[in-house]
């Protein structure tokens, strides 16, 4: 008697699980990054172009490293990240067999708001690095490869520092995360601007840096390739990466604001 | 600002208001919870109880491995199934990546070796103490395993209840196995982790009073049963 119950309750789960997962078929898994997730972004425009095919998105939200990873070995059916050099060579290598502007906003530095290193009055970010380089102040590094830690690598190279010592704190974490951290141990840090504007414990932080060239942070969308991955979701994943560069994709893109403040500017070609 | 009042009420809004969004993070983490727990189980019991029973070479070695692997860190379960079911990996074209089968396979190998050690603890003990009787009922030990279970059966509760424990917590695999996404492998700790993430430490920690309400909920029917069935039995 109570196996047979139990049989049925297990039967029950089982049946409400595959009825889950049954309930859209067409679908396509998006490797995308925790920036644009947290930002709110998605919830924003995926309805848009769920109403205009039928076609929901699946994001999942992990930082620009792992995204190349999952879409390399198959699990995603399209990528949109932000590390131009990376997507090059994801091109490059065979594993896309296309990439596309999509849009851009910029990175900014974060600090305390008195400013210890003084890089409020810096002409341009190098400046800015060495400040706090210099004055050894706390700063907290994302170090997970996702890519604004990438970007902000790239920023100490051009400084011509190479980040070590106490100060220099990799967390190994997301933005969000990290973002938490350094308002804890009231460090700078480098944050793409959509994730810090949407971000809710911000604490003593204040922005302190925005505005160099070099600053500016590109999203791009790939298109896996069929011929190494045959069974993705091609047709399905090719209408989503022509939506987000089309004029009703850029549009939903450009409609979207936190606090009346535009996050993300579409650039599609 | 983060006070303790503004993650209660926060909670409160979030039940009162039924979201329906909350609701399916509920009832997917529920499910998934609840069916590993029920699938280890059918594993679990019946191989602790033959490890209670069985002498054979290398009965050590497992036991020691099973008590061992209750200590198994999440994330190397979930990083496991990932590779396994990766389409670059073996299982790849079952295509379960990233859906609630997923989450429920990582949470079973979790939850697995805790009732399998806790259930050869609870029934070598009863062993034990009636060795002779089962014996002089000229019982095989393949006999003694459903008796045995029967008899140790309020003590198995709550071992399958410590394993309840373990998957409704536990957060690293399945993020890593689930990826998180909303409406379809969304559940009540990877929503903390999102909050968390978003510096919405309010909402974080109401979703957390809600997990902890909810297991608080089920530990009591568990209970409620079980002395229920106690005081039949006299």
């Amino acid at each position: 008697m109570n196996k047979t119950r139990a049989f049925i309750f297990a039967g029950s789960l089982g049946l409400t699980i595959s009825s889950t997962l049954m309930a859209a078929d067409d679908y396509i898994t998006l490797a995308s990054t925790t920036s644009t997730e947290n930002s709110g972004l998605f919830d924003a425009i995926i309805p848009a172009f769920s109403k205009e095919t039928g076609i929901d998105v699946r994001v999942v939200a992990v930082g620009t490293g792992q995204a190349f990873e999952i879409g390399r070995r198959g699990d995603a059916d399209s990528l949109l990240v932000h590390d131009t050099a990376g997507e090059e060579q994801f091109v490059a290598d065979g594993y896309a067999t296309e990439r596309q502007n999509v849009m851009y906003n910029d990175f900014v530095i974060v600090g305390p708001s008195n400013d210890p290193a003084g890089i409020r009055d810096s002409e341009t970010v190098t400046d800015a690095m060495q400040r706090i380089a210099e004055s050894e102040s706390p700063f907290a590094s994302r170090g997970d490869d996702s890519g604004t830690n990438r970007a902000e690598l790239r920023l100490w190279e051009d400084a011509d520092i190479t980040p070590q010592g106490e100060w220099y704190r990799e967390l190994g974490s997301g933005m969000g995360p990290t973002l938490n951290t350094a308002a804890g141990m009231d460090a700078y840090t480098f944050t793409d601007r959509a994730t810090w504007v949407a971000f809710d414990n911000p604490q003593d932080l204040t922005l302190l840096f925005e505005g160099d060239e070099a600053l500016f942070n590109q999203y791009g969308s790939l298109l896996l390739s069929a011929e190494r991955h045959p069974h993705l979701k091609h047709d399905l994943a090719a209408q989503w990466h022509e939506w987000l560069v089309s004029d009703e994709g850029q549009q939903a893109i450009a409609d979207y604001e936190v606090d009346g403040q535009q996050l993300f500017f579409p650039n599609a070609e | 600002m983060l006070t303790s009042d503004n993650a209660f009420s926060t909670a409160l809004t979030l039940i009162l208001g039924m979201d329906s969004a909350l609701i399916s993070i509920v009832a997917l983490s529920l499910q998934v919870s609840l069916m590993a727990v029920v699938i280890a189980s059918l594993i679990a019991l019946p191989l602790g109880a033959a490890l209670a029973l069985w002498r054979f070479p290398g009965r050590n070695v497992m036991i020691v491995a099973l008590n061992a692997l209750m200590g198994l860190p999440p994330v190397v379960a979930g990083l496991c199934v990932y590779l396994l079911l990766s389409r670059a990996g073996p299982l790849g074209e079952w295509g379960l990546l990233f859906t609630p089968t997923a989450m429920v396979i990582a949470q079973v190998i979790l939850v697995m070796p805790i009732i399998a050690a806790l259930t050869r603890q609870q029934v070598e003990a009863l062993h034990g103490e009636y060795a002779e009787q089962l014996n002089s009922l000229g019982l095989t030990r393949l006999r003694m395993i459903p008796t045995l279970l029967w008899d140790a059966r309020f003590g198995l509760l709550t071992v399958i209840l410590a394993g309840f424990g373990r998957a409704s917590a536990e957060v690293g695999a399945v993020m890593i196995v689930g990826g998180n996404i909303d409406g379809v492998t969304r559940v009540m700790t990877t929503s903390i982790v999102l909050e968390t993430s978003k510096g919405n430490l309010p909402m974080a920690l109401g979703l957390g009073i809600i997990l902890l309400a909810l297991v608080t909920m089920i530990n009591a029917i568990a209970h409620i049963i079980g002395e229920t069935a106690k005081r039949r039995l006299g």
